[in-house]
């Protein structure tokens, strides 16, 4: 499995283990960390959901057009769900490749596809004590017909 | 009219306050039960924005409906 999702903790040592090949002079990995502030609000916890099963299809469709795309030897990614505090790794992208430059291009690639792409939703609770869903217009305290 | 399942998940889920319903529709395609849900739910979200899958697979916004579907309507994404 090229793309996982997981409830776990994400352990990045593990998850690069598979990328080694005699082959490859370059590792290239990403982290996505929990920040405690966005767009100006503290933020003291965050709750990711996902449609598993699809958003592992289409992250392993992400992966694959990164190894068509780049001059990569190996890419994994997984994202973690649940509820993470300030500091956990969300997601964890890993690429390696005969050279750098095609690592770090296919490593930016799959995050940036991963977060437009893959249904992956993220709550944020703030210390204000409301929580609101990041990109997303639909509120859910909202009277109706308001 | 057909009969089908509408399935929310994140902040629809939220809005609609369940995870799924059994509907009986005039809506011939998931852009028009959208908007139909739309209104009774007030999902604020623009269709271009969200996604839809068909018995668990992504789909277009204006492919056909058949009697029995199961239609997931996931809002805005967020990962990473």
């Amino acid at each position: 499995m090229s793309f996982t999702i997981t409830p776990h903790a994400i352990d990045p040592e593990a998850l690069k283990s598979v990328l080694e090949a005699a082959g490859a002079g370059a590792c290239v990995t990403f982290e996505g960390w929990v920040r405690d502030h966005n767009d100006g609000a503290a933020v003291v916890a965050l709750e990711y959901e996902a449609h598993s099963a699809i958003a592992e299809q289409e992250g392993a469709k992400i992966v694959r057009e990164a190894l068509e795309r780049f001059a990569i030897t190996t890419a994994r990614c997984e994202h973690r769900v649940g509820k993470l505090a300030i500091g956990d790794c969300a997601v964890w992208v890993g690429v390696s490749s005969a050279h750098r430059g095609a690592a770090f291009d296919a490593c930016r690639y799959i995050i940036d596809e991963v977060k437009q792409r893959v249904p992956i939703w993220k709550k944020e609770h703030y210390r204000s004590g409301e929580s609101g869903w990041v990109n997303c217009a639909t509120r859910v305290d909202a009277p109706e017909n308001a | 009219m057909i009969n089908v399942t509408a399935r929310y998940f994140a902040a629809f889920r939220e809005r609609a306050g369940r995870d799924a319903e059994a509907l009986t529709t005039s809506a011939n395609t998931p852009a028009e039960l959208y908007a139909e849900l739309a209104r009774r739910h007030g999902f604020a979200d623009s269709m271009t924005r969200c996604k839809v899958a068909i018995n668990d697979q992504l789909a277009a916004w204006d492919v056909r409906l058949s009697a029995g579907d199961e239609v997931l309507f996931f809002p805005p994404v967020a990962g990473g």
